[in-house]
């Protein structure tokens, strides 16, 4: 287990983005309040090429989040070890400001399913997630974040409180936390259950970072709202409400603007961070 | 309890139910929200086949494609998350795969799709100055060996698989012609190119892939075909930034 003494996030705490190659120049050029980037991991894993030569000179400037998607660390199984090492190569040659997960899995014994799937939270999985979580801590010798998941669906055998859960491993393995505010929006909405008292539960003392984006709108089989996380759209004004909420009980904290699919121009983007900025009450420093 | 393999085996059977003890809210069995992690993966995969196939797409088009793809990512799901890898297995399966027998060229332009894929990929190449080459007298030029860029390969067809490739890619590119052809894919910058080679070209790349000296690939290529034009094709791998190192005497 690490060192367990709350330790500042090297993120700035102002708004980031999650980079699209698509918008490297426009990040390099006017990056409005922008000061820092994420990248999904398993995007820069390849030997060279564009994504690592964009990310080198991204890195010369910006700070850099490495943002895992495919550790599966909620999975029965062991670690992947390939990947790990993959990612222990990644995050010592690029030494980034901070590295993330998610509490999901993707990964059984057939393969991988790029898709982040749901966990009953109980004892016993809670200690393999802790497990999971001691073994990427020190393999990469650094401490991680663990995202709380948007969830469309619940397990029969749960126990624990998802807020409890995500507490419980932040103490045990001594992670850090990624609270998705969007995820915690499309979870309560899906579940039938209170947000705001969601983030009221929420340890705000063990996070590192802030997510935002959009989501999809459907209906269930009763016809009860059913929302998916899709980053595919702005974030709706519910979602900005919750993350104000969140910077007046817990300060400001950097703060992702995540859009992956029907992603925008430039502009459109730097509007989200724009107004993620004016949340967090300081425009990023000017050089 | 729920297990992983349980919970999984459902989500790639469409016809198959959410596992019992997956539940909406107020405990009512989870119908449409179990659909939601079913359709994700079903989709995020299929659009990763398209991003890498999009010639393959195009040739059999997206109603094919999708069911395609449906069968081909349950029996090859990804073996790992790094997804640039993906569809290694699909030349393989399109051979064998009964619905695509009519394009017999198909699994060839998968082929050449994902060397190019491969080629965005692949580790820069180290700086070289083509004087070394150029400055070497004929017979030690022969007893050379060439280094190519990690991103060199050569896909060969019986089918005119580049002027498939570039009819389908190239709105001004010429109808394909008939018989085999091979392309050479390079990487001179940072986006792949593939360039047509006759097939004594492509014999002469493939024996320097291989390890082959200069000597001995060019005589190879002789072979194949008297014709062979050796400084055309050290013009073209020159020009394509494809020769990393010539060494003067080959390796043992």
């Amino acid at each position: 287990m690490l060192d367990t003494t709350p330790r500042e996030s090297r993120l700035p705490n102002c708004p980031g983005v999650g980079f699209k190659s698509q918008h490297f120049d426009g990040l390099m050029t006017e990056p409005g309040p922008v000061g820092w980037i994420e990248i999904h991991a398993e995007n820069y894993m390849g030997a060279g090429g564009r994504p690592l030569a964009q990310l080198r000179a991204l890195a010369e400037r910006f700070a850099v989040s490495v943002h895992g998607v495919g550790l599966s660390i909620g999975a029965e199984g062991r670690l992947d070890p390939d990947h790990l090492a993959r990612l222990k190569h990644l995050v010592g040659w690029l030494d980034p400001a901070s590295f993330s997960e998610h509490l999901a899995w993707s990964t059984h014994d057939t393969g991988y399913f790029n898709d982040l799937l749901p966990l009953p939270y109980t004892e016993a999985t809670l200690a393999r997630v802790c497990a999971h979580i001691d073994e990427v801590q020190d393999t990469l010798g650094r401490r991680m974040l663990l995202e709380n998941p948007s969830t469309y669906l619940a397990f029969a055998e749960t126990t624990l409180a998802e807020v409890d859960f995500l507490r419980e491993i932040a103490q045990r393995t001594g992670c850090g936390l990624l609270l998705d505010v969007n995820n915690v929006f499309v979870s309560a909405t899906n579940q039938q259950t209170d947000p705001i008292s969601y983030l009221d539960a929420f340890p705000l003392e063990h996070v590192g970072e802030l997510h935002l984006g959009g989501h999809d709108e459907d209906r269930d089989d009763a016809g009860a709202p059913l929302l998916i996380d899709s980053h595919a759209a702005p974030v709706v004004d519910p979602v900005w409400t919750l993350y104000s909420h969140v910077i007046a009980r817990g300060g400001a904290r950097p703060t992702l603007i995540e859009w992956d699919t029907d992603v925008p121009d430039w502009p459109e983007l730097r509007a989200e961070a724009d107004r993620a900025a004016t949340y967090l009450g300081a425009r990023a420093p000017v050089e | 309890m729920t297990g992983q393999a349980e919970f999984l085996s459902a989500l790639l059977d469409a016809e198959c139910s959410a596992p019992d003890g997956v539940l909406g809210p107020s405990g009512r069995p989870a119908g449409k929200r179990f659909d939601v992690y079913r359709n994700n993966v079903v989709i995020s995969l299929t659009e990763a086949l398209e991003t890498g196939f999009p010639v393959v797409r195009k040739l059999v088009g997206d109603a094919f494609f999708g069911a395609m793809a449906g069968v081909f990512l349950r029996a090859h799901p990804p073996s790992s998350p790094v997804l640039s890898r993906y569809g290694e297995a699909l030349p393989g399966f399109l051979k064998s795969f009964p619905p695509a027998a009519s394009l017999p060229y198909l699994p060839d332009v998968a082929r050449l799709e994902l060397a190019l894929r491969h080629a965005y990929h692949a580790a820069d190449p180290a700086p070289f100055d083509a004087e070394a080459l150029s400055n070497l007298p004929p017979d030690e030029l022969m007893s050379a060996t060439l280094s190519l860029a990690p991103a060199v390969q050569v896909v060969a067809s019986p089918w005119p698989i580049h002027g498939i490739w570039r009819a389908n890619t190239d709105a001004d590119a010429p109808p394909p012609g008939a018989g085999a052809q091979a392309a050479l894919v390079t990487r001179p910058g940072f986006d792949p190119v593939a360039t047509a080679l006759d097939p004594a070209a492509a014999v002469f790349v493939e024996a320097l892939l291989a390890g082959s000296g200069l000597g001995v690939a060019a005589e190879t290529a002789n072979e194949a075909d008297p014709a062979f034009d050796l400084s055309q094709i050290l013009g073209l791998l020159l020009a394509q930034r494809a020769i990393t190192a010539v060494k003067e005497r080959p390796t043992l």
